[in-house]
């Protein structure tokens, strides 16, 4: 039996991979989003919405969610295509930062007081998503779709000229991570029964983005290990207090420094199972 | 009441501009995010605050806040971006954000998380406009704001160095084969950065007269959608964009309370990203951006 604080960090561990890899999907098309905060907030509100108000049980509540977050992601997919590169990542910043203050004013949930009363679940209720998602993530890496979601990460014009609709991978991309990110948000939502606005904004994105650069992103488990660092890292610095935050910069710093393209890559996964590199 | 309104809204809205500056600065010619800017701003805020506190002048504090963050900023480039220059946009975005993470930690050990007071006798002093005051500060605020504004676009505009960091910013392979080290460059980028982030600290615990360590990361991100509206291009979009999105700010939450203040500002941000993606007073290269 494990602790319930040992619980709680495993939880938080789903939870943060589940967001990792709705930046990961994206990124993989060559779009960086800042806002996944938002994605996760307004997935949490529909979740606890449907499951407070309305009594839904939690599993069509989160499908419900993701969904509608996927449709959120679409319409934030389609201005995206005009923007690239860095100010692509200050509007889904914008956008993020929009959700937050959007649930701020909206008052049947709440608004600045924050939601309450769902239903508690448990560990291993979170980690079925989470482990599922991961699975879902790596079958669509040895896809097809994977292939053409690279091309237009590596080359979005000659992706274009073979014949490829740019377009539709694009904006795929941005709908099924919003929809993870929407799951990951309810179940934040029903692991800690209260969320408020503050608890998907800019901080929330930029962890997501964090965990993935960590763990690597090149590699769809590269989000669990970037969750793992970043959940649990902070809990062995706590001797160092007051310091345990720095001495945390200090260590991200180091990381990128020394393994810009995040722990986990294709030859050290090669490495570990022991199979002859390609 | 309105005009009244107009003034707080310039006076917040001329901090922007310099934080906006800030992050242009760097964005213009790397084209990446320094998320460190944010807390630089804070520890200028502090800095300005302990020199104001142990009464010293408040331009000698201002400089002094200005040159401790210039070289504060100096650092997290040797650091945190030069070693990173060559990898992709978001590995060096996210070691100045593990700078942030140590600014941040280091102002909460040093001044505590509590927010900090000015003595109020430094802000007292209001000047009669017929039906409105100004405060003399309010003044002084803006005063450097503008001056600061007009010093880094005389700099980029019409000195050497300011040739060298727009050639840098155009094309960093012609500019190196032209003779211009894009190393001395960014470290000149990041320095007036720094600086002007500094600036924009002293300045803001000037307007609100208390300091906490989380100032940074509110501010910063709204400088952020300062620097878009105004446009990366042009050093006077900043001084445009900050006044305007300051009123928009300070109209809002007297008008439709405080909680819309962030809809509105990144509405208009995400509005100018799709309208005029190089920004109010940009120029007609619309910046594509690099890859991610």
């Amino acid at each position: 039996m494990i602790s319930t604080y040992y619980a709680g960090l495993f939880a938080d561990v789903g939870i943060l991979t589940l967001g990792a890899l709705s930046v990961y999907i994206i990124l993989a098309t060559g779009q960086l989003s800042l806002g996944n905060g938002g994605f996760m907030g307004i997935g949490a509100y529909v979740a606890s919405y449907l499951t407070v108000a309305l009594h839904w049980p939690v599993t069509p509540a989160l499908l419900v969610a993701g969904l509608v977050a996927a449709v959120v992601g679409v319409i934030v997919g389609f201005p995206a295509l005009r923007l690239k590169g860095i100010y692509l990542a200050i509007a889904t910043l914008g956008f993020g930062e929009m959700v937050r203050s959007f649930f701020l004013v909206f008052e049947p949930t709440g608004g600045s007081g924050g939601y309450r009363g769902m239903p508690h679940i448990s560990i291993s209720y979170i980690w079925v998503w989470a482990g599922a998602i991961v699975l879902l993530v790596l079958a669509l890496e040895r896809s097809r779709l994977w292939l053409e979601m690279r091309a237009v990460h590596d080359d979005e014009t000659a992706a274009n000229l073979v014949g490829l609709n740019t377009t539709v991978i694009k904006i795929g991309a941005f709908g099924l991570g919003a929809a993870v990110a929407a799951i990951c948000g309810g179940l934040f939502a029903h692991q800690y029964v209260y969320i408020e606005p503050g608890n998907f904004g800019f901080d929330r994105s930029i962890d997501f983005v964090l965990a993935i650069i960590l763990g690597g992103s090149t590699v769809g488990l590269g989000a669990l290990v970037g969750a793992l660092l970043l959940v649990l890292v902070p809990e062995w610095l706590r001797f160092l207090v007051d310091w345990r935050l720095a001495a945390f910069g200090v260590l991200l710093i180091l990381v990128l420094l020394t393994r810009r393209q995040g722990i986990l890559d294709r030859t050290l996964i090669m490495r570990l199972t022991f199979r002859k590199t390609a | 009441m309105l005009l009244q309104q107009l003034v707080n809204g310039l006076t917040l809205g001329a901090v922007y501009t310099l934080i906006a500056l800030s992050f242009s600065l760097v964005m213009g010619v790397l084209s990446i995010l320094n998320l460190a800017i944010g807390e630089v701003f804070m520890l200028g805020g502090y800095l300005g605050f302990a020199l104001l506190a142990a009464h010293v002048p408040l331009a000698i504090a201002l400089l002094g806040g200005m040159v401790s963050t210039a070289v504060v900023s100096i650092v997290i480039e040797k650091v945190a971006y030069q070693p990173l220059r060559d990898a992709p946009l978001i590995t060096p975005m996210l070691s100045t954000l593990g700078c942030s993470i140590i600014l941040q930690n280091l102002v909460t050990n040093l001044w505590g998380s509590d927010p900090l007071q000015l003595p109020s006798e430094l802000f007292d002093r209001r000047i009669p406009l017929g039906p409105i005051s100004i405060g003399l500060m309010q003044l002084v605020i803006i005063g450097v704001a503008v001056v600061l504004v007009a010093l880094v676009a005389f700099l980029v505009k019409k000195t050497s160095a300011g040739r060298a960091l727009r050639a840098v910013a155009e094309n960093r392979d012609v500019a190196r084969l032209l003779g211009v080290s894009p190393q001395r460059v960014t470290l000149l980028a990041f320095a007036i950065s720094g600086a002007l982030a500094g600036a924009g600290g002293v300045l803001v615990s000037l307007h609100y007269a208390a300091i906490t360590p989380y100032v940074g990361v509110d501010i910063g991100l709204k400088a952020i959608a300062v620097m878009v509206i105004g446009g990366t291009t042009n050093v006077w979009g900043a001084l445009l964009a900050g006044p305007l999105i300051g009123i928009a700010e300070v109209l809002t939450i007297a008008y439709g309370g405080s909680q819309a203040r962030d809809l509105v500002v990144y509405g208009l941000m995400i509005l100018i990203l799709l309208l005029r993606p190089q920004g109010l007073l940009g120029g007609a290269r619309s910046d594509v951006g690099q890859r991610v």
